[in-house]
């Protein structure tokens, strides 16, 4: 058994989510090889044979991958992925971008946001907002899954040697081309990967307001999201957004400063440690799932909490 | 407007990402034409409600969905909503939605039809389906209808599977945008802005494509009265799905399910130096 681990990445940098990825191939069984498929990503490819459990390194290094667009990153992980038993991939936006259309050039089922593996062949994962949690058996020869990174701890991203191999294989598709893109400037971790996240909602009534949450964040090393409600509102953009819509989130603590918990939101950070939640409203369902609540005006209650942490 | 938000402007007619894909070689004067049989294709799942708080059943072999109210999934809702402007602004000429799934499913395509789209078809299976099986029945049906715009919604809530476009995209080989928030067609291309973890993108695609709808895009509207009347009219087409000549097969068993883990009940505290003290000597976690 040999499992494909599609390697997240910017060309520039692996993207931790690989390390969660790598976790649940390692928890499957087998020989693991990583697939970096990009444009000017040595960096990546040399990073990625480095962790640990990592046994070969496959680069496809090519101008068609730059913007890892599916149409043509999809037939070169299906070309790849015949001789495997397993291709995972993170449950990332691209991760979910790319792998439907491997297992469908398969002519396979995929099995999407899988949290733990039961064995090889059986899986969990969430449905119905995380209300739910499926059990699934697949009878695919070949077993097209995403991985929800919060479901798994990283494996150590040093201590592997793997061999790098170049793949020359060059797929461009020609039906899909990138225009431009517009990235979300933080000097804070990165949402899904933070230790601490503290998340405002529509009760901080502003985009102003959230400075209040972007101080406590910094004084804690945190990373800052937000409610849909708060998104919606435009107070911030949509990239901050937790829930099931958004992104999931399972850090040691998550700081949920005027939120009202609606379930949509829950299934983006019911998994966190320890949840906080800060709130005037002591009927707010998101009292139901904090380990502490705090009934308080929280332009009163976060500035104090900023002082004293 | 979702373009501007983000100050991404589109250019037209020579704009820099006509380059980058095969460019359209339309005559102008045709152009016309094409757009006049402009035709959007959308799909749409019956869905739990997303209001209903779902139970496992007692002996853990499903959700329990006996008596559960049911709707129009809410991102096929903005779909549906996004062809019905792409018509009235005059870019699309049809609106056809199609959905696979059991009879009862008409009564999602009868409220897609009160939202404005001209006819439904309905690909009649009483089988428990998987997304490739979906993606190969709506695949045979664009093959009939060939649209030159087929919308989904991201995701179904109920199996969150978020698989069905990007897998339809292979099958009839178009280009995909996956998660929009903005869609423009330009020079024979669609423009699409798409929200993606570090920010968002934007991707051309040439036509025929596949488009699923992300929550920004835009605000489903109501149906009115007189429209679900006027919905009763419309065409709604009964395919049964074995006549498509679709191979599909089963390749996952849904062995149980159970409820996630419960949390322990927290606690409440009285006051900002009480929670801190908690955080630091009782949940070491600052």
């Amino acid at each position: 058994m040999t499992i494909l681990v599609i390697a997240e990445h910017d060309n520039k940098a692996l993207a931790p989510a690989t390390l969660n990825t790598v976790a649940a191939a390692a928890k499957i069984g087998g020989d693991i090889h990583v697939l970096v498929a990009g444009q000017g990503a040595g960096a990546v490819a040399e990073a990625a044979a480095k962790i640990a459990g990592v046994a070969k390194v496959l680069s496809a290094d090519n101008a068609a991958y730059a913007h890892q667009l599916p149409e043509n990153v999809a037939p070169l992980v299906a070309e790849l992925g015949k001789a495997y038993s397993h291709i995972l991939a993170a449950a990332t936006s691209n991760g979910k971008n790319i792998l439907p259309r491997v297992a469908a050039a398969l002519d396979v089922d995929q099995i999407s946001e899988i949290i733990s593996v039961e064995s090889a062949d059986t899986f969990q994962r969430p449905i119905y907002a995380g209300n739910a949690i499926a059990t699934v058996q697949s009878t695919a020869a070949i077993k097209v899954i995403t991985v929800r990174a919060t479901g798994f701890d990283p494996v150590a991203a040093e201590g592997g040697s793997a061999a790098v191999e170049a793949v020359s294989a060059a797929h461009d598709a020609g039906i899909s081309s990138f225009v431009n893109e517009e990235l979300a400037k933080s000097d804070r971790p990165e949402l899904t990967a933070a230790k601490i996240v503290v998340s405002g909602g529509r009760g901080m009534q502003n985009g102003d307001n959230f400075k209040h949450l972007y101080a406590l964040a910094d004084k804690l090393g945190a990373a800052v999201g937000a409610s849909r409600a708060a998104v919606d509102a435009g107070f911030v953009p949509n990239d901050m957004q937790v829930g099931q819509t958004g992104k999931i989130v399972a850090p040691q603590l998550y700081i949920a400063v005027g939120i009202s918990g609606a379930i949509q939101h829950l299934a983006g950070m019911k998994d966190s440690k320890v949840i906080v939640a800060i709130n005037k409203d002591e009927e707010a369902p998101i009292f139901q799932v904090a380990d502490y609540g705090l009934v308080a005006d929280l332009f009163e209650a976060v500035p104090e909490l900023e002082k004293l942490v | 407007m979702r373009g501007g938000k983000t100050g991404i402007t589109i250019q037209s007619k020579q704009g820099w990402y006509g380059a980058c894909v095969r460019p359209s070689r339309i005559d102008p004067k045709c152009q016309g034409a094409v757009r006049r049989t402009m035709k959007v294709l959308v799909a749409v799942k019956r869905a739990i409600d997303p209001n209903v708080k779902v139970r496992v059943k007692a002996d853990g072999s499903d959700v329990e969905l006996g008596g559960v109210k049911m709707a129009l999934n809410p991102f096929c809702e903005i779909a549906v909503e996004e062809a019905i402007r792409l018509k009235e602004k005059g870019v699309a000429s049809e609106v056809v939605v199609v959905s696979v799934g059991t009879s009862a499913a008409q009564e999602q395509l009868r409220t897609a039809l009160a939202l404005g789209a001209d006819r439904a078809l309905l690909v009649e299976t009483n089988a428990v389906l998987e997304p490739l099986s979906v993606a190969k029945y709506l695949s045979k049906v664009i093959d009939q209808e060939k649209p030159q715009l087929i919308l989904f919604g991201k995701q179904a809530i109920d199996q969150e599977n978020n698989q069905v476009g990007q897998m339809v995209a292979q099958l009839i080989g178009s280009g995909q945008a996956t998660y929009a928030s903005a869609i423009n067609q330009v020079d024979g291309q669609w423009v699409v802005e798409r929200e993606v973890d570090s920010g968002s993108q934007v991707l051309a695609l040439a036509m025929p494509a596949v488009v699923t709808c992300d929550l920004r895009l835009n605000q489903p509207r109501y149906a009115s009265l007189p429209n679900i009347m006027k919905a009763k009219k419309k065409p709604l087409e009964i395919i049964a799905a074995d006549t498509l000549g679709a191979s599909v097969k089963e390749h996952a068993r849904l062995l149980g399910v159970v409820p996630p883990a419960v949390r322990k009940a927290g606690i409440n505290v009285g006051s900002v130096a009480e929670l801190v003290d908690k955080l630091k000597n009782v949940a070491g976690v600052i």
